[in-house]
C-alpha cells in the first residue's frame, strides 16, 4: 500500500509537471524535499532526547506501572472475554499506558506480546477474536497525552506557541478513541457471542500479581524489528 | 471552553515535567542520571526517521511543485469552501491512516507552506497528533501472530480515523477562530 502511494505521488508529479511545463520546478522540489526530510528529523532530536529522558525517569519510578494499574478497571470492561488474571491483561495495560505517554517504540512490543497471549486463547488461529479487534482499535486511535513530534516540528518552523495544539489534540484523540470503542462494541454485539476461549487454566497463585511489572522491563529502546516498522513515525 | 483548552495546553507539559522527577526522587530514583541514560535513545529515534521521511518529503514536495496537488484539490474546493473548511487538509485525512511517514511529511509540508500558527497548520498538527497509522498497526499486530481474517478491525480503525479527522477540524475551527 505504502509502495503504491509513494509511486503514485512521484509518477503523477512528473507527468503533470511535463504537461504544465514545470519539469525544472519538480527537480528542484525533489532535492528541497530531501533536504527538509533531513532538517525535520534533526529538529526532532532535541525534543526526542528530552522526552525519552523524562520517560525513562517515569519508567524507573514506576509511573507507567501505576498508570497501568489505574487503567485496569477500564481494561477489564473493554475486554470482558479475557480472564482477569490472564497474562494478556498485563501486556494490554502496559501497551495502553506506553501509548498514553507517546512511547510508540515501547508500546509496539507490548502490544505484540498482548496479541500473542490473546492468540493462545483463540480457537481459530487465523481469525481475529473480538478481544484482538478491541486492542487494535485502541492502538489505531491511540490516546496520546503529549504529541511530542508535532511540537518539535512546530517549534522548528518558528511557531509562537508550539504547544498550543496539546489541548485540541487531546480533545480530538478522545473523540477518535471514543468512536473506536463504540464502533468496536457495536460490531462485537452484531457478530454474536465470542467464540469460547481455548482451554485456559488459571494460575491461582499468581492471581493478584499481573505481569504488568515484568512487562515494563524491556527498556524503551527495545524498538520492534517487525516488518513495516519504517513507516511508524 | 476556550479558556479550558488553552489552560490544558499551557499546563500539561510543565505539570508532567515537574511531577515525574519529583515523584521519582521521592521513590529514590537517581533522577538526573536516569534522565541522561534514557535520553540517549532519543537520538537514535530521531535519526531512524530520516530515510522514510526523506522519501516521503521528496514525493510530496514534487507533488505540490508539479501542480498536481492544485489539480486534485481544485475538484473538491467549492464543496470545502462552502463548508468553510480549508481544502488543503483533505489529503492529510486520506494519508493519515495509510502511511505514518507520508502523513508526517505532508503535515510538515503544510506547516512549512502556511505557517505553524495558521489555521491550516494548527488543524494539520492536531490531525497528525491525534491518531495512529491504522494500516501500519493492523499489519504489524496481526502480522506478528499470523491472523489473516481480520474481521471488522480495519473498518473500526478507519471509522475512528474519519471521526478523529472531522473532530480535529471542528475543534480547531472552534478554538482558534
Amino acid at each position: 500500500m505504502v509502495n503504491w502511494i509513494w509511486l503514485f505521488f512521484i509518477v503523477v508529479s512528473v507527468v503533470v509537471a511535463a504537461v504544465n511545463g514545470r519539469i525544472d520546478a519538480v527537480t528542484q522540489a525533489a532535492f528541497d524535499g530531501a533536504k527538509s526530510g533531513v532538517t525535520i528529523s534533526f529538529g526532532l532530536i532535541s525534543i526526542m532526547v528530552f522526552w525519552l529522558g523524562m520517560m525513562r525517569i517515569a519508567e524507573d519510578a514506576g509511573v507507567l506501572k501505576k498508570m497501568a494499574k489505574l487503567l485496569s478497571p477500564v481494561v477489564r470492561w473493554l475486554f470482558p472475554d479475557v480472564p482477569a488474571n490472564h497474562p494478556a491483561m498485563g501486556y494490554i495495560m502496559s501497551n495502553l499506558s506506553a501509548n498514553l505517554f507517546g512511547l510508540g517504540n515501547a508500546a509496539t512490543p507490548m502490544g505484540i506480546k498482548a496479541m500473542q497471549e490473546l492468540q493462545k486463547l483463540n480457537p481459530d488461529q487465523e481469525t481475529a477474536t473480538p478481544a484482538m479487534c478491541t486492542l487494535l482499535a485502541l492502538n489505531t486511535s491511540s490516546i496520546t497525552l503529549v504529541p511530542t513530534t508535532l511540537i518539535a516540528i512546530r517549534m522548528n518552523y518558528g511557531s509562537a506557541n508550539p504547544a498550543e495544539i496539546v489541548g485540541t489534540t487531546l480533545a480530538a484523540t478522545f473523540v477518535a478513541t471514543g468512536a473506536a470503542i463504540l464502533a468496536d462494541r457495536w460490531y462485537r454485539r452484531r457478530s454474536g457471542p465470542p467464540p469460547a476461549n481455548k482451554q485456559y487454566t488459571s494460575d491461582k497463585t499468581s492471581g493478584k500479581a499481573l505481569p504488568a511489572h515484568t512487562a515494563m522491563d524491556p527498556p524503551i529502546s527495545a524498538v520492534s524489528t517487525v516488518k513495516g516498522g519504517g513507516d511508524r513515525v | 471552553m476556550f479558556e479550558w483548552f488553552t489552560r490544558v495546553s499551557a499546563w500539561l507539559i510543565p505539570a508532567i515535567i515537574v511531577f515525574i522527577p519529583l515523584y521519582a526522587a521521592f521513590r529514590k530514583v537517581p533522577v538526573y542520571e536516569t534522565f541522561v541514560e534514557g535520553a540517549k535513545d532519543g537520538f537514535g529515534t530521531a535519526i531512524n526517521i530520516i530515510p522514510s521521511l526523506v522519501g516521503m518529503m521528496v514525493a510530496i514536495s514534487m507533488f505540490r511543485a508539479s501542480g498536481a496537488m492544485d489539480l486534485m484539490l481544485g475538484a473538491v474546493r467549492p464543496l470545502f469552501d462552502w463548508l468553510s473548511i480549508p481544502t488543503e487538509v483533505l489529503p492529510l485525512g486520506i494519508l493519515r491512516p495509510l502511511t505514518g511517514a507520508g502523513s508526517l511529511a505532508f503535515t510538515a509540508d503544510l506547516i512549512a507552506t502556511h505557517g505553524p500558527d495558521s489555521m491550516i497548520g494548527r488543524i494539520a498538527s492536531t490531525i497528525q497528533g491525534s491518531t495512529d497509522t491504522t494500516l501500519y498497526v493492523l499489519t504489524v499486530y496481526f502480522g506478528a501472530i499470523g491472523i489473516r481474517k481480520t474481521k471488522y478491525a480495519l473498518k473500526v480503525g478507519l471509522f475512528s480515523d474519519l471521526v478523529g479527522f472531522l473532530a480535529a477540524i471542528m475543534i480547531c475551527m472552534y478554538i482558534f477562530k
